[in-house]
């Protein structure tokens, strides 16, 4: 990431916020933190909303009027980060693009090229639209990439989350299948697996528990060194934006799978740190966005 | 005795059995027992993978027999029994799973979650609503959470569309006060019926599916043999000839159902289905039945104790399709077992 031409410009990247429950009040935290991006407005539906009442608490512009507060006042951002629902999504993506905005989904709508930073992050640069998957694909997608690249023949990767459930909103709730077939196809396009299939368990234990990622994955005769090396390095690089991201278990072979399983601690900003599945889409979408912010402004986009 | 009530079996012999044989039931099993309970008179004969709809995976086991296949297959050879299905969202969705099995004319969706996340199964339960099949919620580990909460669950998917609410004691530890203590705080607090799903971990599934009966369940699950996840379910052919004696009328004939029990013995199951020591430990620690098998396998692979395992999951509060765990508690006592013995 070149970081110095933005410090040599001095100017941060002007970002918008819609949606404001458990995602869109953690990523307002880390745009706060981060030295390349500002929050030009804060938008949700109702004005006494915990992420609404946090929002005010930090002095952020903020509106209840949803995405027409960008259609009324375009210069509160260049982009905007959509924390909504996929099917909210559908309806904010023409709308945004007519204002010429850069948009990074974090719904599962998927209109856009998915971003996984730790693997594609140059490819989205010219992206007008991109996705960021869903919590369970950031976590996966690397380890079903590393597969993809070492191993022969890879028939079947499955990944299987566990959340708690306290960090599952309304809106992650009700757009669990779109979260399957979003994340499902994230594996295939990364991996290049003949079939894949995601699986999302919520845990209502308390304490609550960390977010957990499982893959396993069919392959002709697995190479596990090979994979681990590879793997090593990924795990590095998600580290750097993901600081509470770790393989807890293999890779192996156990019962005629391959096994991986990582285990994502939050940064604890909004919810607490078991919150991982906020914080992993988060510090992607963060990172997609820092990339945008010092990259030159004049970078031709891609329309979708 | 006489009883005005009129109580439903549901047979859930060809989809939690299939637990019991790694999910290896076949398309002949499923045609032929299907014809067996059809002809005895079970109202709802419930067919698939033992996590239900789009379950098949290496998380919880690869089915032998496809979705589509199974219930075209039970399609065919069910005629007065309904057909029913039990999905868990998470697992399954409504485009790759439920579209399809309804359109293979199923009647009888049982929409399932974790007793305390009833809202993840809203757009399963008013989808299926929609479609003009009889729809259930199902809310699963019922004995995870108290009466009260349970029913504020139960009353979620009444909101949704639900026409009934079963809950299940997936773990097998409940003992009949229990039940009926929910049972009676669930019909009070809802319009739709009750229903109850057992399983045998601690030999309680009869006497604790007639506590629920007693106390205004009208609808009953049980598996021929028992045949289900772990220790299995309530018999389903005792639970037929209990109830007959107490003077309920299930409108299912003795004998028949007695014929598709035997059916069960010969042509679905391995092993009649018993009480084993890890299941009783199951039980005791409020463990998902299904676990049985893959904790069983794993502990001898880690060689530690599946014992161990088990209330080592039950500590943590694990729930049912979190299989995955398992490898990561045994990891971790064989671990702590190594450090004890240097």
């Amino acid at each position: 990431m070149n970081r110095g031409t933005v410090l040599q410009s001095k100017r941060k990247l002007k970002v918008a916020i819609i949606g404001s429950g458990n995602i869109g009040t953690d990523l307002l935290i880390k745009v706060l933190r981060s030295p390349y991006l500002e929050c030009g407005a804060f938008i949700g539906r109702n004005l006494s909303s915990s992420g609404m009442m946090k929002a005010l608490a930090l002095g952020v512009p903020v509106s209840a009027e949803g995405v027409d507060y960008i259609v009324k006042n375009p210069d509160c951002c260049d982009l905007v980060f959509d924390a909504t629902s996929a099917r909210s999504h559908l309806e904010h993506a023409p709308l945004l693009k007519k204002l010429n905005k850069r948009v990074i989904d974090l719904t599962p709508a998927k209109i856009g090229l998915m971003s996984v930073p730790s693997v594609n992050l140059a490819d989205c640069l010219n992206e007008f639209n991109v996705n960021m998957v869903t919590c369970g694909g950031q976590a996966s997608i690397p380890v079903a990439y590393a597969i993809g690249k070492t191993q022969k023949d890879v028939d079947y990767i499955e990944v299987v989350s566990s959340i708690a459930s306290r960090s599952a909103g309304p809106a992650t709730r009700q757009n669990l299948d779109e979260y399957i077939k979003t994340t499902e196809d994230g594996l295939k396009e990364f991996s290049g697996a003949t079939r894949t299939k995601a699986i999302l368990n919520l845990n209502p234990a308390e304490p609550c528990v960390d977010m957990q990622t499982t893959i396993f994955a069919k392959v002709a005769n697995p190479d596990i060194p090979k994979l681990a090396e590879m793997l090593s390095g990924l795990v590095e690089k998600i580290r750097k934006y993901v600081p509470g991201y770790e393989i807890i278990l293999g890779p192996m072979v156990e019962n005629g799978r391959i096994v991986v399983m990582a285990r994502v601690r939050g940064l604890g900003d909004y919810l607490p740190a078991y919150a991982g599945n906020l914080d992993i889409i988060n510090c992607a979408a963060i990172a997609m966005a820092e990339e945008y912010a010092s990259a030159a402004p004049n970078t031709k986009l891609k329309g979708h | 005795m006489e009883h005005n009530q009129k109580i439903r079996i549901s047979d859930s012999t060809l989809r939690d059995g299939n637990h019991a044989v790694g999910h290896q039931l076949s398309a002949e099993n499923i045609a032929s027992y299907c014809k067996a309970a059809d002809a005895a008179g079970v109202s709802i004969v419930e067919v698939g993978h033992g996590n239900g709809l789009g379950a098949s995976s290496l998380q919880l086991g690869e089915a032998r027999t496809p979705d589509h296949i199974a219930l075209a297959t039970a399609r065919k050879n069910l005629s007065k029994s309904k057909l029913g299905i039990h999905v868990i969202p998470g697992f399954a969705t409504i485009e790759r799973d439920l579209k399809p099995a309804l359109a293979l004319g199923v009647d009888v969706v049982r929409v399932a979650s974790h007793c305390s996340e009833a809202d993840i199964c809203e757009r399963h339960i008013s989808f299926s609503r929609s479609q003009g099949v009889e729809v259930w919620g199902c809310l699963m580990m019922s004995h995870m959470i108290s009466p009260m909460l349970l029913l504020e669950q139960a009353r979620k998917m009444e909101s949704y569309g639900a026409e009934g609410v079963v809950f299940m004691d997936s773990s097998g530890h409940f003992i009949p006060a229990d039940v009926q203590q929910r049972v009676e705080t669930l019909v009070n607090g809802l319009s739709i019926a009750v229903g109850f799903h057992a399983h045998n971990n601690l030999g309680m599934a009869i006497a604790n599916t007639v506590a629920a009966a007693e106390a205004g369940a009208t609808l009953l699950d049980g598996c021929a043999r028992g045949f289900g996840a772990g220790a299995g379910n309530a018999q389903l052919e005792v639970l037929v000839a209990v109830l007959e004696r107490l003077g309920y009328s299930t409108g299912i004939d003795l004998y028949k159902i007695l014929d598709a029990a035997d059916l069960a013995e010969q042509t679905l199951m391995k092993e009649i289905p018993t009480i084993k020591s890890v299941s009783v430990v199951s039980g005791m620690a409020g463990v998902f039945s299904g676990f049985m098998k893959p904790v069983s396998r794993i502990a001898k692979e880690f060689d530690i104790d599946p014992r161990d395992v088990f209330f080592e999951l039950g500590r943590r509060k694990i729930v049912a399709g979190q299989e995955d765990i398992i490898l990561e508690v045994a990891k971790e006592l064989a671990q702590r077992a190594k450090k004890g013995n240097q």
